[in-house]
């Protein structure tokens, strides 16, 4: 059971409420949090909870904001981490500080991080963040899924705010199974691809546009091989490289040893019988 | 006291001290102020001239340690004995910087013993981390011989004898893998590197260049400690590393050129920018001209002819790390990326202090084991 977001930009009215619902379970407001709601992180929302809107408008994802609502012309695009299906953070990490939780998420454990970006440079959607001015402990961060609130029933914060069910939450087969009936139901409206079905070897968020995903600032040209094969590939072959290299070396040092052996006791023999 | 018991103000001493002075500046600030304030580091560039020079170029460059340890005890080439312990030297001082550079660069520095423990074998950096904390330990011990003898300690002398051989095959191992694996590093990022540069090939690529960088430091360093200790230069050991070189920059260029050609990435050649520039003159000052001026005899025999293709073949070498790491990653990014001067005055203090090192070394033990 691996859960996933769907995304329809068609429906998206840039009203930025995940925007804001997502800073409140993160603890990211910069006021303290309203009246009219608690600290809890684990709080049910709905379409109805009252936000604090003006904390809205990021137009790019940073430490502060982990999801964002940028416009291109008309059409609105919210972009938060993809939660690859083999992710490329899970893979490059040297400590392993991410991984992928069976229900779906993808998360980070800040407590191993050391800090060496290496997920920031391979990400290929360029997702995570750092907080560049905490001197000690900066974190990488980025979106969970709400991973916590997924452990109590609750769905992500910014799929419950939504309106207009522009971003839905759902078991990853059921929503591309959906996807694809809109696209079939609309054919003229979609562009007839889903986004995040095969890209990197597939996503836990899914994309549906009526204009090219390239022009509302996703990459193009993702191969549809999980990024970690292309690493993997290499770091298998690291016994072999030991074990025929080790091989190899020692035998080229016997023969060369011996072939000086072979040298100076000529050299003597001919000495001893001129 | 006598005023002339302290060293000297030479030009290349006030030089060191400025550059030491800024350093520390920079030290403090990014100890108490954080990445953010003392580099040009963005969420857009994460890695920028410590990661894409001191540790990707500074472990390259120190790749002559593991070559002439594999030519003279694997291949049995006693002759370039001599030049050997220097160039130990030079490696093991070059991974120390790498290193320092890491505790600089690294976001929480005091986690850096998590890869002990913290296994993911699924990941390059993981495995660049264990091989490179290995060989820092073989050339520690590879270069120990030279203190031993300073206090005269004969029973862990036998006992490194004994092990020599075990201990370079260790080393050359532990290089092969890492020399390459910095090249793995880039092959997660197909889409984010530039045609120029990112090849499944990446792996060999690196480790080729690095076994050329490496000779052309032994020919480099050798020039420059001939000259600041005052020494005869051994150059017909010189010249014969200089046309190993070339074999190996001829082999370099022939297979960049096919991956290259094979892989159609020579169609922007057509388009003037940025990135042709820098590649055109990484292949130019890298590969072509040291690689026609190590075919001429004379050249390769003639002292200024040998040096001039090895600072060739290292600023190529340069080139190429800064436009894998850095340049190459900028036109995906659609960011620029500069080092702030305190990065640069980081980078130069290490460098530096990599110098004194080495200077002193030369003075109190026996670095140069012929004379």
């Amino acid at each position: 059971m691996s859960m996933a977001i769907l995304m329809d930009t068609t429906r998206c009215v840039g009203c930025q409420r995940c925007v804001v619902a997502c800073k409140l379970v993160n603890g990211l407001l910069k006021s303290s949090p309203s009246d009219f709601l608690a600290t809890d992180a684990l709080q049910p929302l709905s379409p109805d909870t009252d936000l604090a809107m003006d904390e809205s408008g990021d137009e790019e994802l940073s430490a502060h904001a982990l999801n964002v609502v940028q416009a291109h012309g008309s059409v609105y695009i919210r972009r938060f981490c993809m939660h690859c299906q083999d992710p490329t953070c899970v893979s490059v990490c040297p400590v392993g500080a991410f991984s992928k939780t069976p229900a779906g998420p993808v998360v980070y454990a800040e407590a191993r991080c050391m800090g060496c970006r290496y997920c920031m440079m391979a990400c290929p959607f360029g997702v995570p963040r750092y907080e560049w001015n905490r001197v000690w402990t900066p974190r990488v961060r980025k979106c969970n899924m709400c991973a916590p609130r997924m452990t109590k029933g609750l769905k992500p914060a910014c799929t419950e705010v939504c309106p207009v069910q522009a971003g839905v939450f759902g078991e990853r087969e059921d929503l591309l199974r959906e996807a694809e009936n809109r696209l079939r139901q609309e054919p003229t409206k979609y562009v007839q691809h889903i986004y995040g079905k095969q890209e990197v070897g597939g996503t836990s968020v899914l994309y549906l546009s009526a204009v090219s995903f390239e022009a509302l600032g996703l990459p193009a040209n993702l191969p549809h091989d999980a990024l970690p094969t292309y690493t993997y590939r290499m770091l298998s072959e690291i016994p072999s490289v030991v074990t025929l290299g080790g091989a190899l070396l020692g035998g080229i040092w016997w023969m060369t040893k011996r072939r000086e052996e072979v040298a100076k006791a000529e050299k003597q023999e001919r000495k001893a019988h001129p | 006291m006598s005023f002339s018991k302290l060293p000297k103000f030479t030009f290349w001493r006030g030089v060191l001290l400025v550059i030491l002075s800024a350093g520390f500046y920079s030290s403090l600030l990014r100890f108490t102020k954080g990445l953010g304030a003392a580099t040009h580091l963005t969420d857009h560039f994460p890695w920028g001239l410590w990661i894409g020079f001191d540790v990707i170029c500074g472990v390259g460059l120190a790749a002559g340690g593991f070559t002439l340890a594999a030519i003279v005890y694997v291949f049995n080439l006693r002759r370039f004995r001599p030049i050997l312990r220097p160039s130990i030297l030079t490696a093991f001082l070059g991974y120390a910087l790498v290193a320092v550079a890491l505790l600089f660069d690294l976001g929480k520095p005091y986690n850096i013993w998590h890869p002990l423990v913290m296994w993911n074998p699924h990941s390059v950096m993981f495995e660049v981390a264990w091989c490179v904390m290995l060989y820092l330990a073989v050339l520690a011990l590879e270069f120990s011989p030279a203190v031993f003898e300073r206090f005269k300690m004969e029973k862990p002398l036998r006992l490194l004898e004994a092990i020599t051989i075990p201990l370079v095959i260790v080393g050359v191992l532990l290089s092969t893998l890492h020399q390459s694996s910095l090249g793995s590093l880039f092959l997660i990022v197909p889409s984010k590197l530039h045609p120029y540069w990112y090849s499944p090939l990446l792996p060999l690529f690196f480790f080729i260049s690095a076994v050329g960088v490496g000779m052309a430091m032994v020919i480099f360093e050798s020039n420059l400690s001939a000259r600041a200790f005052g020494r005869e230069i051994e150059m017909p050991l010189l010249a014969a590393l200089g046309r190993a070189m070339g074999g190996v920059l001829g082999v370099y260029g022939i297979l960049r050129a096919l991956d290259l050609w094979r892989r159609g990435a020579l169609v922007p050649l057509r388009e003037p920018s940025t990135e042709t520039l820098l590649f055109a003159l990484e292949i130019a000052l890298g590969v072509l001209i040291p690689l026609l001026l190590l075919l001429v005899r004379r050249v390769r025999e003639n002292r200024q002819g040998l040096f001039a293709a090895a600072v060739l073949v290292i600023s190529g070498f340069l080139l190429n790390r800064l436009n894998v790491s850095i340049t190459g990653l900028e036109y995906s990014a659609h960011a620029h990326y500069f080092p702030k001067w305190t990065e640069v005055s980081v980078t130069l203090s290490m460098v530096g202090i990599m110098f004194l090192c080495f200077a002193l070394a030369a003075r109190y033990l026996n670095v140069f084991e012929a004379d």
